[in-house]
């Protein structure tokens, strides 16, 4: 505000007017106001003595300008208090008529702090340079007219100011042309962001203009550190309204991130794009093409002669095609020639993907990887870097059908999983494959089918034996319940519960008759006939008494035609007899043993299935009929034995004289004839 | 029953030697060819009913599994196993219904006919069989002078009578157990499970040791009698085994009514080739129990 210019003021004879009388009076008064005043300073009045004339004209670099003052607006404006010498410094003093060169107003003499940030910023660097695009104070705020900011007239009234800055940065303006200005169509963007739509179609005088997040004075460029706008400083400016912002974000960043780690985060602008904002993400390539540059090449590698080529093809294709390298990468500073040197922490997925990173790092997966075990898998083990894709993608390691492959890579037999894994489950895959899920998940190609995850969750696998664990006993039943609904539903009423039954003892879950990896088709032999051992691992004395039956001797030669436990007991609806809903209750017990005894009634029903000639106290009758019988073969074969073994050795004596006496009669044959009279025998 | 196709057997009589036993001489016949067939009948199905029925009994066992599947499944088994119920209750029958004709040629009432000194009932000489074959066996004094029928044939073929009603009895309960329970309890069916398995088993037993030894391996008849199959004994064995019979025959002058020609050798093989069939497999069967209940008993 240091122009000295010249101007010449030209003074034009008034032209008379219907009011003459008027003005002479007013003239009068006005004469004596001066006379009066003379002596103490410039009055306003003095000024306006002439200024006031709508035609007065001066001159201002060598430009011909109107130097009217409308005196109205004056006194409405914020200034109408203050002297016009206050801000025309350079006329204080000065005789009347004053010299020509007038400089402009100043306003350092108040407002010395917004005429500072303004010298700093932008427009007033530019101005300094005497550019002729650059705004100056009145450019913005109008010079004698000035209103308060909260008054709805003013130039830098909230509503007004995407106009008033649109005037410069509009689409196709010089200023727009002639700077590089990172942005295209800002006020366009602006006007149907929400904050614009806010502010323009619904009068919100709340709502961020551009002056609430660039600053009204001190307009810098986002790549400049001190800018309200740079990447370290935007989230600071967002917060200015969206104070809480964090706790809406808790689900993707956590908290205490914004706090201690905030290098680490995304700002505000990677997802809401600047002059874009709304309440979904954009899309955006910010510094993309910048990373490709390099990245794009083939033959990049590090120090360590690791490739750090990036396929952007593939890239191109992932999930995370949408979002840009610097928000994994953080760390970028893009204000650096190698904006990608502030990169020192590897991708830390948590930075959006919060929550399970949380789960992951409570896994046994997540604790193994805490203690630095080269054994343990990492979020790109599974999921890919680049190419991440989702788990709805044929293609993804962790769609559906490809996750058994997947777990397999450690988990197969000799692979390092298994090689560190002491418990009882080996050949988890081959097992897994031949069962009814991986059988529908391989071969039916049913995707909905459970798949390793589903019961070890993705990433929240722990080992069985901890209570947390989704394969824990006591979660097994919930586990297989998220598919298995209506089994979880008769299981939780049966005695099997343990919602039922309180006891110490073990209660059987879901894996102790189904196995863990190689559930069986229920329908097919191998399950049927394994049951009664499964059955039989609590229930030893029943499952023993079954097998001294017919149907438990059927079992045993391998059959499934003929009634196992769960044919009598039902499988997971099995309630006490005493129930009457049980399937053994003295109300539907004719009507189980009907399922195969078409013809079965009360009394068929009395058979015992489970009985045993062992027991006179519980089975007398058994127990002496087996006596018995018993007594009468030991007696047999003791009598018989008896006869038999005093017989051997007088047989084998008879034999020998047998044979002499037949051969002595085949020679006394040749000679005496057939019918000679047989040896003598001793009579009784 | 003297064979007037005499001059065709000679000459394979001739070719066909294989027997030390002089062919051409008569030989006595033992057993009627009814009873010889039902004997057969007996047999076959015996076994038949045997290694089907301890598939089931034995069912904890190797052999039995496989048993049970080399006969098409438990159910397949079961099917077998009540047809040859049904033979074995023919031929019993048959045998009944023989003895009674028998009984009517003979114009005798049941208890003449029954109490007849040849017939199978006991009677006082198989008591003092039973004391001096004692005394025999203690080498305190000669041998018995045996008669048409010995103590121990005579309690064989009451066991049989005792078996059939016994194990038929059961067998039916077991086979009707819908129809048996409108009458009987439930647990009737699980008695007769027992009794029925375990008379078997004495039946079994019995018939493949006891029975076996009486007939086939006793020193003077090993390996094998095959006289229930041909019906005839050489004439000079009978005159040694059977004394008091030839002794009576002789004197009443019968005895040439019963002296037939001997079977040619091929028919002779034929019955020895069944006879070891039989045989063999009654001893397995005997080798599969005694595995069962001593080292694989549960």
């Amino acid at each position: 505000m240091e122009a000295n210019d010249r101007d010449s003021v030209k003074r034009e004879s008034k032209k008379s007017s219907s009011s003459l009388l008027l003005l002479r009076v007013f003239l009068l008064i006005y004469l004596s106001f001066i006379a009066s005043a003379a002596a103490l300073a410039q009055e306003n009045s003095d000024c306006l003595g002439c200024h006031d004339d709508k035609t007065l004209q001066g001159k201002r670099n060598g430009k011909t300008i109107s130097v009217f003052v409308d005196e109205k607006k004056l006194a409405l404006s914020v200034h109408a208090g203050v002297n016009c010498i206050a801000c025309h410094a350079d006329l204080k003093g000065s005789d009347f008529p004053h010299k020509e060169d007038v400089a402009k107003a100043q306003c350092t003499a108040c407002h010395k702090e917004e005429n500072k940030q303004y010298g700093e910023g932008l427009h007033g660097k530019a101005f300094a340079l005497s550019d002729k695009l650059a705004p100056a104070c009145q450019t913005c705020h109008g010079s004698h007219d000035i209103l308060p900011v909260n008054d709805p007239r003013s130039a830098v009234a909230p509503l007004k100011i995407p106009y008033l800055c649109g005037s410069c940065h509009h689409e196709g303006s010089p200023v727009q042309l002639q700077y590089h200005i990172p942005q295209d169509s800002i006020l366009e963007n602006y006007s149907e962001s929400i904050h614009g739509e806010a502010l323009l179609k619904k009068g919100l005088t709340v709502a961020p203009t551009c002056a609430s997040c660039h600053s009204p004075h001190r307009v810098l460029p986002h790549t400049d550190p001190r800018s309200t706008i740079a990447r370290i400083n935007i989230a600071s400016t967002c917060t200015k309204c969206h104070a809480a912002i964090e706790t809406v974000h808790r689900k993707i960043i956590r908290g205490e991130l914004w706090e201690k780690k905030a290098n680490v985060l995304p700002v505000c602008v990677d997802c809401h794009q600047p002059h874009k904002v709304r309440k979904v993400f954009y899309e955006q390539g910010m510094a993309d093409q910048d990373c490709l540059r390099c990245h794009g090449r083939e033959d990049l590698r590090s120090s360590t002669g690791k490739s750090l080529f990036v396929n952007v093809n593939e890239l191109a294709g992932s999930r995370h095609s949408k979002i840009a390298c610097s928000q994994c990468h953080s760390g970028v500073n893009p204000s650096k020639l190698r904006p990608c040197e502030g990169i020192t922490a590897e991708v830390d997925c948590s930075v959006c993907h919060a929550e399970i990173v949380d789960q992951y790092k409570k896994s046994i997966h997540g604790q193994l990887f805490a203690k630095n075990d080269p054994n343990a898998p990492s979020c790109s083990d599974c999921h890919g870097s680049h190419g991440v894709l989702g788990r709805k993608d044929p293609n993804s390691p962790t769609f559906a059908i490809n996750i058994p492959n997947l777990c397999a890579k450690c988990h197969r037999e000799g692979k390092k999983a298994a090689i560190r894994y002491t418990g009882t489950e080996h050949n988890i895959i081959e097992k897994y494959t031949e069962s009814i899920h991986g059988r529908g998940l391989m071969k039916s190609g049913l995707t909905v089918i459970a798949t390793c995850t589903d019961c070890h969750t993705a990433h929240h696998e722990l080992p069985h034996t901890d209570p947390e664990s989704s394969v824990n006993r006591n979660n097994v039943s919930a586990t297989c319940g998220a598919c298995h609904f209506g089994i979880q539903e008769q299981f939780d009423k049966s005695v099997h519960s343990p919602k039922v039954t309180k006891t110490d003892k073990q209660l059987p879950v879901c894996n102790d008759c189904h196995t863990a990896h190689r559930i069986r088709r229920t329908d097919q032999d191998a399950f049927k006939l394994n049951i009664m051992e499964q059955c039989g691992r609590c229930h030893s004395e029943i499952a023993k008494t079954y097998f001294d039956t017919y149907h438990g001797k059927v079992s045993q030669l391998g059959y499934t035609k003929t009634a196992k436990c769960y044919d009598c007991h039902g499988a997971h609806d099995i309630l006490p007899v005493t129930d009457p809903a049980s399937h053994l209750s003295h109300q539907n017990i004719v009507q189980t043993c009907k399922k195969c005894h078409t013809g079965a009634n009360r009394q068929f029903a009395g058979y015992f299935t489970h009985a045993t000639h062992h027991d006179p106290n519980k089975y007398p009758w058994l127990y002496w009929t087996f006596f018995g019988m018993t007594g009468l073969l030991v007696g047999t074969f003791v009598l018989a034995g008896i006869h038999t073994l005093l017989w051997l050795p007088r047989s084998i004596q008879y034999r020998k004289e047998l044979k002499r006496r037949l051969s002595r009669k085949d020679e006394d044959a040749g000679s005496s004839g057939e019918e000679s009279p047989p040896p003598a025998e001793k009579q009784r | 029953m003297k064979s007037n196709k005499e001059n065709i057997f000679e000459a394979a009589v001739e070719s066909f030697k294989v027997n030390t036993m002089v062919q051409e001489e008569p030989q006595f016949q033992r057993f009627s060819r009814l009873n010889r067939v039902l004997h057969v009948l007996m047999i076959i199905s015996f076994i038949s009913l045997a290694l089907t029925g301890m598939t089931l009994k034995f069912s904890y066992t190797g052999w039995a599994v496989i048993l049970s599947h080399l006969f098409g499944g438990f159910e397949t088994a079961g099917y077998i196993h009540r047809f040859f119920a049904v033979v074995m209750v023919g031929a019993f029958t048959t045998h009944i219904i023989s003895i009674s004709k028998m009984k009517n040629k003979e114009h005798k009432t049941w208890k003449t006919f029954i109490f007849s000194p040849d017939s199978m009932m006991f009677n006082k000489a198989d008591l003092h069989d039973l004391v001096d074959s004692i005394k025999w066996f203690l080498g305190m004094g000669e041998r018995p002078q045996y008669g048409r029928w010995t103590y121990w044939e005579k309690f064989d073929y009451f066991a049989v009578f005792w078996g059939i009603f016994v194990i038929g009895s059961t067998g039916i309960t077991l086979w009707f157990p819908e129809l048996l329970t409108i009458f009987l309890p439930g647990w009737v069916i699980n008695i007769a499970t027992i009794i029925h398995s375990d008379e078997a088993l004495l039946a079994t037993g019995f018939i493949f040791t006891v029975h076996f030894f009486n007939t086939h391996l006793r020193p003077e008849k090993f390996p094998m009698d095959i006289v229930i199959f041909s019906g005839r004994i050489p004439l000079e064995e009978f005159k040694l085994d059977r004394p008091a019979e030839y002794k009576e025959l002789l004197e009443s002058g019968e005895i040439e009514k019963y002296l037939v020609e001997p079977y040619p050798p091929i028919v002779i093989r034929a019955i020895k080739v069944f006879g070891w069939i039989a045989l063999s497999t009654g001893f397995s069967i005997v080798v599969w129990i005694i595995y069962a209940m001593i080292f694989a008993y549960r």
